[in-house]
């Protein structure tokens, strides 16, 4: 089970709060979809997604990647039981989603890599360092039910 | 996977963005690949590993003009990458699954440093092009 240091909960806990959780989730899913094409094949029904700009400014995916990195918050808020937190989630993935756990890890690179060019400088080695790990905790958590 | 024109304007618009930084932003990604992922130090028992390293800066370097120069043959990446392909097989033998690391902490510098530019268009351009050179370097051992 992974272990966050009272530094490490605090770093994360700081950067969390000044996240746009709105826009950086539709950067988020957005720059998966574009960066990884291949993860398209769980958004058939998102409409136009012909192209980096169609993507990115494609409601459904801004509306998505909201939702998806609101439920992340709830990873910020418990990070002493990852699994936990989500459990039903895992298995909703698993069972009706049928998400490959591959995908979460390269959204949570996604996402780490979008925190690099929000804060800049201040996303330093050992802050990003905090941030892999809970990237890792909470995509190892999403693929705990899986069977 | 192929490289598009459009890929590879991407990643040379990236590269004289970058400029004479290469150095700093491959010492800088190096650093944070050995921070972040620290199974990587294996593979440098022999470096002093510490803050602001000589060792790496210079390794940095090397790993930024490596880069650059595969930027320049962007057309014919394995005659360019040839010797550190073989270098990489047989001498390195650096596992295969550590070039993503540090393909993503160099994604994860170039993006803090140039944010205006790291467009989700260019990131999937230079993701692409960073997993070419990890191929290529790959590609003599076995």
């Amino acid at each position: 089970m992974v272990h966050f240091t009272a530094e490490e909960k605090a770093a994360i806990t700081g950067l969390w709060g000044r996240v746009n959780v709105e826009e950086a989730g539709g950067e988020a899913l957005g720059r998966l979809l574009v960066v990884y094409p291949w993860t398209q094949r769980f958004f058939d029904n998102f409409g136009n997604l012909s192209s980096p700009s169609a993507i990115m400014g494609n409601p459904k995916v801004k509306a998505h990647g909201k939702k998806v990195l609101t439920s992340f918050g709830d990873a910020v808020k418990n990070m002493d039981n990852l699994k936990g937190a989500f459990a039903k989630l895992s298995e909703l993935h698993c069972d009706k989603l049928h998400v490959d756990p591959e995908n979460f890890r390269l959204l949570g690179n996604v996402l780490v890599i979008i925190l690099a060019s929000h804060f800049g400088r201040e996303f330093t080695p050992e802050l990003q360092a905090a941030w892999q790990k809970l990237v890792a905790g909470v995509a190892t958590a999403l693929a705990h039910k899986y069977h | 996977m192929v490289l598009s024109p459009a890929d590879k304007t991407n990643v040379k618009g990236t590269w004289s963005k970058i400029g004479n930084h290469s150095a700093e932003y491959g010492a800088e990604a190096l650093e944070r690949m050995f921070i972040n992922f620290p199974s990587t130090k294996t593979y440098f028992s022999h470096f002093d590993l510490g803050h602001g390293s000589a060792q790496i800066k210079g390794h940095g370097k090397k790993v930024a003009d490596a880069l650059t120069k595969a930027v320049g043959h962007i057309d014919n990446l394995p005659d360019a990458l040839s010797e550190l392909s073989d270098l990489h097989a047989h001498k390195l033998r650096v596992d295969p699954v550590n070039f993503k690391l540090l393909s993503h902490c160099l994604l994860v510098t170039l993006a803090l440093h140039l944010p205006a530019d790291f467009t989700p268009s260019v990131h999937a351009s230079l993701d692409k092009f960073l997993a070419s050179v990890s191929t290529v370097l790959t590609s003599k051992y076995r």
